[in-house]
């Protein structure tokens, strides 16, 4: 069937896999590993995360971002 | 978390840290840690200025004694940012989570050796 050529193996959610609960703004090294050259927050498309975890993630960016832990944008 | 310029000296920041603390303990409320981060390079500029001295502190407090604090940040101008975050709702929910997977745990009838323990079948 045609379809599945193009079906390619979803990447498990990093979160969901090692039971990580809680996504701490403080935790600069673990947001930084989804917070590429420019700063942009990475698509869940990219990423492989789930969608409750994607939230809880891009809400600790943002805060971490407020109290200049993490750049808004970097030139 | 708060941020104080880098330039004030450590009784300075002691200072500061201090009164925040009394403004906790006369609302009623309870400090429970005051942790120094040191002194950190900013991610931007604020105020002209590329590096800060974080503190972090963990109370137990109302809404009252928040905004009273939050009100003397934003006076003194030797706090260049504060950020609150409310940790109890969180705290709640991880316990539910913790504990539902516990019970999940006990709950199953055959022990599957590798998965629940740490052992795992040698043959």
């Amino acid at each position: 069937m045609v379809h599945k050529q193009y079906y390619r193996r979803r990447r498990a959610c990093k979160f969901c896999v090692e039971k990580i609960d809680s996504i701490n703004y403080k935790d600069v090294k673990l947001l930084s590993q989804f917070v590429p050259e420019r700063a942009k927050i990475l698509p869940r498309r990219i990423s492989g995360i789930c969608a409750p975890h994607q939230r809880q993630l891009s809400d600790a960016i943002k805060k971490a971002r407020s109290i200049a832990l993490l750049p808004y944008t970097t030139d | 978390m708060f941020i104080v310029d880098a330039k004030v000296p450590e009784d300075g920041i002691d200072q500061i840290n201090s009164q925040a603390a009394s403004v906790v303990s006369d609302g009623g409320g309870r400090v429970e840690e005051i942790e120094k981060m040191g002194v950190r390079p900013l991610a931007y500029q604020i105020e002209k200025m590329n590096e800060g001295f974080y503190v972090l502190m963990t109370v137990e407090a109302n809404g009252e004694i928040i905004k009273e604090i939050e009100r003397r940040f934003r006076v003194m101008d030797t706090v260049l940012r504060y950020l609150t975050v409310r940790t109890d709702e969180e705290q709640n929910k991880l316990d539910k989570i913790r504990s539902e997977r516990e019970k999940k745990l006990s709950r199953r009838t055959v022990s599957r050796p590798g998965i629940d323990s740490e052992e795992l079948p040698t043959g």
